[in-house]
C-alpha cells in the first residue's frame, strides 16, 4: 500500500498544486525534460568535445582543436563569408523593409493585398522555388537575357563572386515580408498626437521621421536586427539546395563548413567551429540588448 | 487638391504593386508553368545548365521564360498523381513528420509557456534566456551531439530523430509566452478565489484566451517544418522515408513533373496562409513586441 501512497493524498496534493513554484515545475516538466535531452545536453556535450582530442574516451586537449581550426583556410573563408554576408545583407534588409513598411503605412490603395504579396514568399517552401532560381540565375538564365537587352555581357551568377549577390537577393526575397510586418506593428503603436505635436512645433517631414518615427521604432528595430541576423544564417538552406556541398568560394558559409566536417567525421573541428559560432551569436545578441538598454536609459 | 492626392496615392500604389509583383513572380511562374506540356518546357528551358556549347558558338541562347502556356494541360499533375506513387508517398512522409511536431510542440509549449508567463519560481528568467538562446542557434551547431543523442536513444534513421527535437524546440514556448503575458493577473486571482487549481485555470481560462496565439503558432510551425531540409537529410537515410523537400531539390531538369511537384508542395502552405493570414501576421507581430 505504501508504494502507491503518493496517489492518495488529495488534501495535501491540492494545497501543494496551488503553490506557484511546485505547479510551475509540473507545467514545465515535459518541456524541460525534452529540452534538456535534445538541446541543452547536446549543447554542453558539443562544447566539451571541442576541448577533447577524441570524442570517445579522448583526453583533454585544451585549445588544440581551436588552434587547428583557426589555422584552417576553409574555416577562415567560411567565417569570413558568413560575417560578410550578414554585414551586407542585414543593413540592406533593414533599410528596404523599413522603407516598404513606411510606404505601406501611408495612404494607399489595396494595402492589404500588397501586404499579402510581400509576406507570401515567407511561407513558400525553399525546395519548391529552387528551380525558379536556377532558371533566373543560370548562364543561359532569364537575368542574363534581360541584361543582354542592354548590351551587358553574361555573368555566370552561381560560379563567380556574383554568387554573393544571388544569395543576398534570395535572402531579401524570402525574409522581407517578415520584417515589414514587424515594422508595421511598430509604426502602428506610435500615437498619432506625437506627429501632431511635432507639426505644431514646426517640425518638417524630415524632422518628424528622425525625431518621432525612428525614435519610437527603436525597440522594434533591435528585434528586427536580431531576427534578420538569425535568418541570415538560415539562408544556408537555399545555397545548399542551389549549389550543393561545395558551392563557389564566395558563398561557402560556416554551415557548409560544419556540414562537410560532419560528413568527413572531423568532430573536433566541427564542435570547435560550432562553439565559436555560438560565442559569436551570443556576443552579437547580448551586445544588441546592452545597446538597447543603454539607448532606452538615454532616452528617459 | 483632391485629384492631386488621388494621383499621388495611385502612383504610390503602382510603385508598391510593381514591387509586390516582383516578389510574387517565382510563385506565379511556378503555377503557370505547371500547366505546360513537357515538350513546351523542354524547348523553353532545355538550355539550363549547358555552358560550353553555347559560348563556343556565340549564339544568343537563353531560356525562354514564359508566362502563359501555349496549351493548358494538367499532364504534369496527372503524371505525378497517377503514374508516380512515389510522390504521394513522399508527400505523406512530409505530413507524417510535420503533424506530430505541430501537435506535440503546441501541447508541450503551451504548458511551459504558462509556467514562464504566469507563475513565479526561482531561476525562471535565466531558464527562459537559455530557451531563447537555443532558438537563435543554427541547426549545425548541435549537429554532432544531437546525432550521438539520437543514436543512444535508438532513434537514428527513424523519423523520431526529426520529430522529437521538433516537439521540444523552444519557439512555441517563446511565442505562447508572449501571448500569455498579455492576460491580466486579475483573471487568475479570481479563479484562485473560486478554488480552481492551476491546471483548471490553465484549461478553462488561459487556453481559451490565447486561441489566436495557438492558431498563429500552428501556422508558423507548419511553415517552418514543412520547409525543413537539413534534419531529415542527416537523420533519415532511407530515401523512402524522406520528406518531399529533400526529394524536390533533386528534381531540376525533370521537366515532365517538376513544376507540378513544386506547386503541390507549396499549395498547402499558401492556401493555409491566405486562409489564416490575420493569425499569421498577429503571431509574427506579437512575438516582436517586447513582453
Amino acid at each position: 500500500m505504501k508504494k502507491w501512497g503518493f496517489l492518495c493524498v488529495p488534501l495535501g496534493w491540492a494545497r501543494w498544486m496551488r503553490r506557484d513554484a511546485a505547479a510551475a515545475w509540473l507545467f514545465l516538466a515535459p518541456s524541460a525534460a525534452g529540452f534538456a535531452v535534445f538541446y541543452l545536453i547536446p549543447f554542453v556535450m558539443g562544447v566539451m568535445y571541442s576541448f577533447m582530442s577524441n570524442t570517445s574516451g579522448g583526453q583533454f586537449a585544451g585549445l588544440a582543436n581551436y588552434r587547428e581550426l583557426l589555422a584552417s583556410d576553409s574555416f577562415r573563408k567560411a567565417a569570413y563569408n558568413t560575417f560578410y554576408f550578414s554585414a551586407v545583407s542585414v543593413p540592406l534588409m533593414l533599410a528596404l523593409s523599413l522603407g516598404l513598411a513606411l510606404l505601406l503605412n501611408r495612404q494607399i490603395y489595396f494595402r492589404k493585398w500588397l501586404r499579402t504579396s510581400y509576406v507570401l514568399p515567407l511561407v513558400v517552401p525553399v525546395a519548391s522555388v529552387i528551380i525558379i532560381w536556377q532558371m533566373i540565375f543560370d548562364w543561359n538564365g532569364a537575368l542574363n537575357y534581360i541584361l543582354s537587352w542592354f548590351g551587358i555581357d553574361r555573368v555566370d551568377w552561381m560560379k563567380t563572386e556574383s554568387a554573393r549577390n544571388v544569395v543576398i537577393a534570395v535572402y531579401l526575397w524570402k525574409n522581407i515580408g517578415y520584417n515589414v510586418i514587424l515594422f508595421l506593428a511598430g509604426l502602428q503603436q506610435i500615437p498619432k498626437d506625437y506627429y501632431e505635436t511635432a507639426q505644431i512645433e514646426g517640425a518638417g517631414r524630415f524632422r518628424q521621421f528622425f525625431g518621432v518615427t525612428l525614435v519610437y521604432l527603436t525597440t522594434t528595430t533591435f528585434f528586427v536586427v536580431i531576427m534578420s541576423i538569425i535568418n541570415s544564417f538560415k539562408v544556408f538552406r537555399e545555397t545548399y539546395l542551389m549549389a550543393g556541398d561545395y558551392p563557389h568560394d564566395s558563398i561557402y558559409m560556416l554551415q557548409h563548413y560544419m556540414n562537410n566536417m560532419f560528413i568527413s567525421l572531423d568532430i573536433q573541428k566541427l564542435t570547435a567551429a560550432a562553439a565559436l559560432m555560438v560565442c559569436g551569436i551570443m556576443v552579437i545578441v547580448f551586445g544588441l540588448f546592452g545597446l538597447e538598454r543603454r539607448y532606452r536609459q538615454f532616452m528617459e | 487638391m483632391r485629384v492631386i492626392r488621388m494621383i499621388q496615392k495611385g502612383l504610390l500604389t503602382a510603385l508598391m504593386g510593381v514591387f509586390g509583383l516582383l516578389l510574387l513572380f517565382p510563385i506565379v511562374i511556378t503555377f503557370t508553368n505547371s500547366l505546360m506540356t513537357e515538350q513546351e518546357l523542354t524547348i523553353n528551358y532545355g538550355v539550363i545548365g549547358k555552358l560550353t556549347e553555347v559560348t563556343s558558338s556565340g549564339a544568343e541562347t537563353f531560356v525562354n521564360l514564359k508566362w502563359l502556356p501555349d496549351k493548358v494541360t494538367l499532364e504534369q499533375y496527372g503524371e505525378l498523381l497517377v503514374y508516380s506513387p512515389n510522390y504521394l508517398l513522399l508527400f505523406w512522409n512530409s505530413a507524417g513528420l510535420v503533424v506530430p511536431i505541430i501537435i506535440g510542440q503546441t501541447v508541450v509549449a503551451a504548458l511551459a509557456a504558462y509556467a514562464f508567463a504566469k507563475l513565479n519560481f526561482r531561476g525562471r528568467d535565466s531558464l527562459f534566456l537559455v530557451y531563447l538562446l537555443t532558438m537563435l542557434m543554427p541547426f549545425q551547431v548541435t549537429l554532432v551531439p544531437n546525432y550521438i543523442m539520437a543514436d543512444k536513444l535508438g532513434l537514428l534513421h527513424s523519423t523520431g530523430a526529426v520529430i522529437l527535437p521538433g516537439v521540444f524546440a523552444a519557439f512555441g514556448v517563446f511565442m505562447l509566452r508572449q501571448f500569455m503575458l498579455h492576460i491580466p493577473y486579475a483573471y487568475i486571482e479570481a479563479a484562485k478565489m473560486d478554488g480552481a487549481g492551476h491546471f483548471r485555470i490553465f484549461l478553462t481560462i488561459i487556453l481559451p484566451m490565447v486561441k489566436s496565439g495557438l492558431a498563429a503558432l500552428v501556422i508558423l510551425l507548419f511553415v517552418d517544418y514543412w520547409n525543413m531540409v537539413e534534419q531529415p537529410l542527416i537523420f533519415i537515410n532511407d530515401p523512402f522515408k524522406q520528406p518531399l523537400s529533400v526529394f524536390l531539390s533533386r528534381l531540376s531538369g525533370e521537366w515532365d513533373t517538376v513544376f507540378a511537384a513544386s506547386m503541390l508542395y507549396m499549395a498547402p502552405m499558401v492556401l493555409l496562409f491566405l486562409y489564416a493570414e490575420t493569425y499569421f501576421i498577429e503571431g509574427v507581430q506579437l512575438s516582436g513586441i517586447k513582453g
